[in-house]
Formats: structure tokens, sequence, C-alpha cells
């Protein structure tokens, strides 16, 4: 028996919702309210929902600010461009993440809590800062480029500073942590003997890794990777800072609709498909990752990730 | 030849030596135990057999190979783990398949392979489970056939039936006998059950310190330990430590706490003055209520501990010298706290061990 009864249960279930109701879900509505509006000059500088006119209340919804997204290939350009950078960098995390991240869970027990606090390290310099000292290291006269030519490794700067690599580079810098927490946290939990378990019945290191270890740590590195890539996908400061005029990212798009163009309509619109475009992927992950079997053992069906693993079970070179 | 040559293998953490000078060899078909408590360096010796540590010194021969500096993926050597550390994303079949798809066995033999181990440890109809799925003595009997399935030519035994519950343990023990006979590898059980290796093994090594103490079968071990730990880890004893003297016929021994001397058996051959250790088996004693003839102490029972079958009686002599008498429960029933009693043995019953 509990102790707090139904008032209590009601409580304690209904505060976070109401949270999330109250700073979430209302500001997601008003977004998806303003992209149904129209452009126009005052405060706020859009047409209202629900207006009088003559006798009785009018509603004022319109799509063209959707069909204007089809229309002009510049955002659908926009959101390829981003997707396609927040995945290279979601890639990237990995290839250099779980390589970390095993290393930090197999590192001795002394050294284990050095290493993830330097891993952690970069958050206790404000984000602006850490992108700002890229410009100094990777500008044509920064520190990269004059080590370089003082080596004599080069004669003329290299640009490294406003294109697709500066952009790519900083995604991964940034975003790399996220990588490398969730994968740990998976590894680490890993029991040891199942390694030695697979060495014992004939596996050499690499199908140990291939068929126990790394269908293990899966939902760390789905984990890992959606926190990546959802908000690589929306990253503004990043592209706006190290990217270049061929630089196309739809959080930069949205940024200018809003600040550079003032049309508040048109920005609420490219929110809102961002919104509804990483909104169900997130959602698959997630119902993957509660059928995880680290997390509840109960008889809960769960053939479709069942499938995925036993695939990788079977894997090897 | 033996099938496992340990060779004065040594093997240290830091300061302390988890395994010292240690030269065992086991035969081919043995069920081997390795019995000690915990942290005498039993699991170290397993796993340096096993190949996930590396022995300082000596070397280790599994039928005439040395396998000391190969990796555990290429001994001729299967573990099961006290944890049994199933797969838990591979399904029973796929647990069991595990090693032969290492070895690149064909599928179809392969299959054939994993029907025949889930039909030795009767888990046919739990292929296509996952381990978090079954019970504590199913995952062992997984465990067992994932370990045999390689038909490894020696099967190492990680406290095999630590897990399960005493109902179950014991059952299981007869089972890992029965299927030990039927396949006929050679398995090493380490325990620190002293009944667990008793009752399975063909012979005991007894390891205290890194070290082994003794070897030997069950009965040798238990009736004949070579040490006092021996005697005190297998099993209950009672133990009189004193000093060898002349009696009538033969020798006895002078036992502070006791106002006679305790006659030895006539074999032993002491000389007077010497100091000398001897145990007795709880079960040996005999107590009555009138003196029997020949040699008998007076004491005390303090303490009657029914145990079902058997009861442990404690017993005090007049000057203090605990005793500890074992006895079928009909028969104590008749000895009640506080009642003063005669307990007495055979001389030829006492063990003379060393020191």
């Amino acid at each position: 028996m509990t102790g707090i009864g139904w008032r209590g249960r009601l409580v304690l279930v209904g505060l976070p919702f109401l949270w999330l109701g109250l700073f979430f879900l209302v500001p997601l509505l008003i977004v998806l309210k303003i992209s149904l509006a129209r452009s126009t000059i005052g405060v706020p500088p859009y047409t209202p929902f629900v207006s009088a006119s003559g006798a009785g209340l009018s509603l004022h919804a319109s799509l063209a600010n959707f069909a204007l997204l089809t229309r002009d290939d510049l955002y659908l350009r926009a959101y390829l461009g981003s997707l396609a950078n927040a995945g290279l960098a979601t890639a990237l995390c990995l290839v250099l993440g779980y390589p970390l991240a095993h290393a930090i869970a197999r590192a001795s027990p002394a050294w284990r809590p050095l290493l993830l606090f330097l891993v952690v390290l970069p958050f206790w310099t404000s984000f602006l800062i850490r992108v700002y000292a890229w410009i100094a290291i990777l500008q044509p006269n920064g520190l990269l480029n004059r080590a370089l030519l003082a080596a004599g490794l080069i004669h003329t700067p290299l640009p490294l500073l406003n294109n697709g690599f500066s952009v790519e580079l900083g995604l991964v810098y940034s975003y790399l942590p996220f990588m490398v927490l969730p994968i740990f946290g998976s590894l680490s939990a890993l029991d040891a003997s199942l390694t030695e378990a697979a060495a014992d019945l004939g596996a050499r290191p690499w199908r140990q890794f291939l068929g126990v270890t790394l269908p293990l740590s899966l939902p760390g590195v789905v984990a890992g990777c959606f926190l990546v890539f959802v908000p690589a996908v929306g990253e503004f400061v990043i592209p706006d800072l190290l990217g270049g005029p061929d630089t196309l990212m739809i959080g930069k798009v949205l940024w200018d609709e809003f600040f550079e163009n003032h049309d508040w309509p048109m920005a609420a619109a490219v929110a809102v498909v961002l919104v509804a475009a990483l909104a169900l992927p997130i959602l698959y992950a997630q119902r993957w990752l509660d059928r995880e079997p680290a997390g509840d053992p109960a008889a809960r069906p769960r053939q479709s990730h069942a499938i995925f693993l036993d695939r990788s079970g079977e894997a090897g070179p | 030849m033996a099938l496992l040559e340990i060779a004065a293998v040594s093997k240290s953490f830091g300061a302390t030596a988890a395994v010292d000078d240690v030269s065992l060899s086991i035969e081919r078909g043995e069920l081997f135990a390795l019995l000690g408590p915990s942290g005498c360096g039993k699991t170290t010796l397993l796993r340096l057999i096993a190949g996930f540590d590396q022995p300082d010194r000596g070397r280790i021969l599994v039928d005439g190979t040395d396998v000391t500096a190969l990796p555990p993926y290429d001994r001729p050597v299967n573990m099961m783990f006290q944890s049994y550390a199933l797969f838990p994303h591979l399904d029973v079949a796929a647990n069991i398949a595990f090693g032969l798809r290492q070895e690149r066995m064909e599928r179809r033999r392969r299959a054939a392979r994993v029907e025949e181990m889930l039909a030795l440890v009767q888990m046919s109809d739990y292929a296509r489970r996952r381990p978090h799925q079954l019970s504590g003595g199913q995952r062992q009997r997984v465990a067992l056939a994932r370990a045999l399935a390689k038909m490894p030519k020696l099967l190492l035994l990680d406290e095999p039936l630590a897990a399960l519950d005493r109902k179950l343990r014991d059952e299981t023990r007869r089972e890992l006998i029965a299927i030990q006979q039927r396949v006929g590898t050679t398995f090493l059980v380490v325990t620190h059950d002293q009944e667990e290796a008793l009752g399975m093994a063909s012979r005991v090594a007894v390891m205290n310190g890194g070290g082994l103490v003794q070897v030997g079968s069950p009965v040798e071990i238990y009736e004949r330990p070579n040490s006092r730990f021996v005697a005190g880890f297998v099993g209950e004893v009672n133990l009189f430590e004193g000093e060898v003297v002349t009696a009538d016929p033969g020798l006895a021994l002078q036992v502070a706490g006791l106002n006679q001397p305790v006659p030895l058996p006539v074999a032993v051959i002491r000389s007077p003055g010497e100091a000398a250790l001897v145990a007795l088996r709880p079960e040996r004693l005999r107590l009555s209520h009138e003196r029997p003839a020949g040699f008998a102490l007076t004491a005390t029972v303090v303490a009657a501990d029914y145990q079902g079958a058997v009861s442990v009686l404690r017993l005090a002599s007049p000057a203090g010298l605990p005793l500890t008498v074992l006895l079928p429960s009909a028969a104590a029933a008749g000895f009640a706290r506080g009642c003063a009693v005669w307990a007495s043995w055979p001389p030829e019953d006492l063990v003379v061990i060393g020191r």
C-alpha cells in the first residue's frame, strides 16, 4: 500500500506534465499558430489568428508559408544540408567516440574518473566562447596556420575557416561528449565475464567485440547518435560562426527569416517542419531503447530489435 | 600421461602471491575438485588454466601440449563461469552455438550438435528462450551445455553450484556427475564447499594461502587429513594437542584439559616427549551414561544442535576441554543439555597429524 493516496499520486504525475505542457507544448502550439499567419508590419509582426470582423469572429489560417517551403528550393537545400552535415558529424562522432568510450571503460578504476572528467571538462566553458576559440585557431593567420608555416610544412596559409571543414569540425568537437557518455554508460555496465566467455569459446578479440561487446552496447550507440544528430540538425551558432557563404543549414535559415527578414510566420513554418521531421525518428528510437532487455526483462514482445541484435551476434569478418 | 599438468606455477598480484608454486597433475576422465576457502587462490589457478591470466612462473600443459603462452581462444579448455556469463542478447540455442560458430563448424553439423547438447542438459524445449527468461537452474544447464559443446579436453567449472538453492544444488550435483560420466570429459571443479567437493569429485586438492595443502581421494582427505588446516576446513573435527607419553600398552597423548592421557593407535611410532596433534571426527565418538570398558572420559553436555537426521552435541570435559559429537538424532535424544556422560572412542579412530 502506498501512503500518498490518489491525490498525492495525481500531484506527482501531474506536476511534470504541467511543466511540460506549460513550457513545451504551449510554446510549440504558439509557434504552430504563428506559422499559419501572414507576415505584416506591426507588433507583433504577423496577422492575428482570430479577429473580430463585422458581426462575428473570423479565423485566419493559411498554409501559404508551408507552400513557400516547397516552392523555393532554398529551404529544401537547407534542410538537406543540415541533415547531411549532422549525419556526417554523427558518423564522425561515433567513429571517434566509440573507441574513446571503450578505452575509458577499459581503463583502470584509478584513471576512469579523471578520463571522464576530461570528456566533460569543455562544458565548464561557455559553448559560444569555445566556438570562437576555433576561429582563433583556424583563421588564415591563426594558431594552426602559423604553426604549420613556422614548421615549414606549408608555404601559404590553408583555408581552414568558413567552409564545410570548419563547420564539420565545430559540430564534431561540440557534440563528441554526447556520443562518448552514453556509449561509456553501456560499456561500463557490461559484465567483463561476457567477453571472457567469448574468448573462452574461441572468439578472437575482433570477434569478441563484434559478437558480444558491440551488440550489447547498441543502446548506448543509439542514444549517443540521437543526442548528437538532433541538436546538430538545428544547430545555428556553429554554421554562423565557422561556416562560409556556401554553408547552408536550416538553423541559419531560420535565424535569417526571423532576425533579418522579420518574417516570423515563415520562421515558424521552418521550425514546425523541422520538429515534425525529427520527432518521428526520435519516437521510434525511444521505443527501441525501451525494449532493451537491460531495461526491463519482463516478457514484452520485442521482435524489431531482436532481429537487429541477432544479426550483429552473427556478424563477423 | 596426465591430461593436465601444472608445473611449479606461481602468480602474484602486486605483493600478494595468489598462487604460490603449485604443481598438480590431473588424469584423463577425472572429476577433480579444487577446494579451499575464499581467497586461497583456487579461482586464480582456474583462470591461469583457462588463459585469462598469465602465470609469473611455471608451465601449464594440456594433453602434453604446453599452453602457458596461448590465449584463451586457442586452448582446448572451456570454462563454466560462476555467474554463467550467458550472452543476454542471444537465445539459448545461439548461446550454445557461439563456440561452434567460432570454429566455423558447418551449419547442419552445428545445429545437430546444439540439439545434442540441449538434450544432454534436458533443455530442448527452451532453445528459443533468452537467458533472462530462464530460472537459475536452467541457466546453469545452458552454461554447462555451452561449455561442453566444443568438446573441450578439459572443462573448468567455477563454483558451479554456488548460485543455486540447497535442494536444487544436491540434485544438480548428481546430474553433473552423471553428465561427466556420460561425456567422459575431464572436469576440474573449483569450490569452497567441502560437502560439494567430497560428494562429487574422484580426487580433491585442498588449497590454502596460494598453495596445495593436500591432494587425495575424498576418503583420504576426510579420514586422514595431513594438517590442522585440512582437518579443520573439511568437516568438523576434535583436535587434541599434547605431549607423547608411554602408556600401558603403547603410547598415549597427555592433553591439557584432560585428567588422563589419550591412548594413541597402536601403529603410531613416536618418541615419548615429542609434541603431537591428533584429530578425531565427531561421528567417531560414542556416548554412554555408564562407564564403558577401556578408555573413556567424563564430560557434560553443554549444547545440543538438532539438525533433523543427526544432532551435534557440544561437550566439555571437567577441565573445560570442548568436544564435538555427531549422533543420529534418535540416539542423541538420551543426552539432554546438562547431562553428565562418558565419552569414548576406539584409539584406532584417532588420526595423528604431524603438527
